[in-house]
């Protein structure tokens, strides 16, 4: 490569790089600063973030959202990884034509788009309510349910599971374990890594879901963080400063997730295309 | 499977077999009943009207109605203007970073990957408040903007209805640019670097390599970003209720905001509303359709 084009490359890669940064930035500065600091375009930390979040805890119950929040990422991506990984495992390991017709079948849901679902879920859970009002309209339940499991996340499994050894399994059964006892002693151990980047995928995008619990959602007690940012940032005199705290707190669990667990995310996301 | 053994109706195989089925049968069940059967539930919605839970048979009216409909023909409008421009800036951008990233000899590389895949960690609602303040009139961008002597008044990001179409191409292209590029890179690390070796030894330029190399070897990855990008940019909600809430005026409506309006903001037309959303799902069927038309995908 010649000269010229290694500093056009990374002028052109650190350009791309602040624009992606900037916003995050300024969000966390914004966060330490007056309202009227951040609409005079101040850019460096102020002394404000404890005044900030204590005029946040004051005036919405943003712990109560996050609360929330975390029952409801944390519960679908249990149960998601559990029916998704059981599905994948069979279509893959009891591999048979009919199978893979259902299989291709259950793909076809990734077509289908949220909106043309939204009416007859809402109308389904209304009918729910009547019945068994403890997973009905307004419930965190009711948030999880839907969108618990995804044709998606089967595919994904299903991929990962043509890379597990199966002579495992032959083995396993010659020491008498059952079936389910070989997916749950000896295929959920050796797919740590698949397991851990479908987690990451589910979590983040049940945290950061907004259409459904949205729609479903009524009273301000089950109020989930995207909610509560949502309606913050609508508000007519907004205070930067202590919205700009809000979405750091929202931001910060995908944050950390995405950190810690950065190899399996880019792993999980491109599994899903190989 | 070993053949000829004289089995009974339930002999292992039959148990194997059912052993399969038990596997799969709790997510083709939940896939069933919250994706197949509201899709059905919706088709059969869209051919009623009425208010609530109030609904009677009528006929294709919801559909004619579609044409007459001037806030979903804007709707529609916008939707495909975001469509338009913004699903191939995107396609081309993240290909291009990915290219750049993908020379070996680049230092600092795992730096600009994290930051450039960065703005996926953020929820699409708390990235639309967030802009929503960048662009303001008063906001850090006109500031920068015009301390840069680029413009000379602020521009009106949000209330016009020009700009605030730009703002919302800009704000989809910021979040999910990273997101394309990861796929394009693992893509790329997968070309086996001799053929790029073999075409400079015959002499091809970096830009013929680019098109007769790059890009046909990244024809199912770019044809599966667009696909998605596609499906994802006809579903546009969060940003739009977010950062301009439609406005102005309806300038920047998208179809699902106006799905959503039709069933909970106005008077609760579950028929209408699932029409409209089945025009979506018309949509998808013809653009994916379209889109391997296009891509060729014969090769595969």
């Amino acid at each position: 490569m010649n000269k010229s084009k290694t500093f056009f490359t990374y002028i052109f890669l650190s350009i791309a790089a602040f624009i992606s940064i900037f916003p995050f930035f300024w969000m966390i500065v914004s966060s330490t600063n007056l309202s009227v600091d951040v609409t005079k375009g101040k850019l460096l930390p102020g002394s404000h973030l404890i005044e900030n979040f204590q005029k946040l805890t004051s005036s919405v119950d943003i712990m109560g959202a996050l609360g929330n929040s975390a029952k409801i990422s944390i519960s679908t991506t249990i149960l998601a990884l559990l029916i998704a990984s059981l599905a994948g495992y069979g279509f893959e390991v009891y591999r048979s034509k009919a199978k893979d017709i259902v299989f291709n079948i259950l793909l076809l849901s990734m077509m289908i788009p949220f909106a043309a679902m939204m009416v007859p879920l809402y109308r389904m859970f209304g009918k729910i309510s009547n019945v068994v009002p403890t997973i009905g309209i307004d419930t965190l339940a009711s948030v999880v349910i839907p969108t618990v499991t995804t044709a998606f996340l089967i595919f994904f499994f299903r991929q990962s599971t043509k890379m597990f050894p199966k002579d495992l399994l032959e083995a396993g059964r010659m020491d008498g374990l059952t079936e389910l006892g070989l997916f749950f002693r000896v295929y959920m151990p050796t797919m740590k890594t698949s397991y851990a980047a479908a987690a990451i995928i589910t979590f983040m995008s049940s945290w950061n879901n907004y259409l459904w619990p949205l729609v479903v959602l009524q009273s301000p007690e089950n109020q989930t963080i995207p909610l509560l940012i949502s309606n913050l940032g609508s508000s007519y005199a907004p205070d930067y400063g202590v919205i700009m705290i809000a979405i750091v707190f929202s931001t910060l669990p995908t944050a950390i997730v995405f950190f810690v667990m950065q190899k399996h995310f880019v792993a999980g996301m491109v599994g899903s295309v190989k | 499977m070993k053949a000829a053994q004289p089995q009974s109706k339930f002999g292992p195989r039959f148990k194997a077999g059912l052993t399969g089925w038990l596997f799969i049968a709790i997510a083709v069940l939940m896939i069933c009943a919250f994706y197949f059967y509201p899709m059905i539930q919706a088709l059969i919605l869209s051919f009623q009207t009425g208010t609530g839970s109030n609904l009677k048979f009528n006929g294709i009216d919801n559909y004619a109605r579609l044409f007459t409909d001037d806030m979903f023909l804007t709707a529609v409008k916008n939707t495909f203007i975001y469509l338009i421009f913004q699903v191939p800036l995107m396609v081309v951008l993240a290909l291009f970073i990915s290219v750049l990233l993908n020379n070996p000899r680049l230092r600092f590389k795992g730096f600009f990957r994290t930051a450039i895949f960065l703005p996926c960690i953020t929820s699409l609602v708390a990235y639309s408040v967030v802009f929503k303040y960048l662009f303001s009139s008063d906001g850090l961008v006109n500031a920068l903007l015009l301390k840069l002597h680029l413009i000379g008044a602020p521009i009106e990001w949000i209330a016009d209805p020009f700009w605030a179409k730009v703002t919302i191409i800009i704000a989809i292209t910021w979040r999910w640019t990273g997101y394309n590029m990861i796929f394009y890179l693992s893509g790329l690390q997968n070309i086996d670097n001799s053929i790029y070796e073999a075409a400079r030894i015959d002499g091809a330029s970096a830009i013929r390599q680019f098109f007769s190399i790059t890009i046909p070897m990244l024809k199912p990855i770019i044809l599966f970003t667009s696909i998605t990008s596609t499906i994802g940019t006809l579903q546009l909600f969060d940003e739009v209720v977010n950062i301009t809430k439609g406005g102005p005026g309806n300038a920047t409506t998208s179809i699902s905001q106006y799905i959503y309006n039709l069933s909970f903001k106005y008077s609760a037309d579950f028929g209408y509303a699932a029409t409209v959303s089945y025009s979506i799902v018309i949509m998808i069927i013809i653009l994916a359709f379209i889109q391997f038309r296009v891509a060729g995908d014969r090769n595969e």
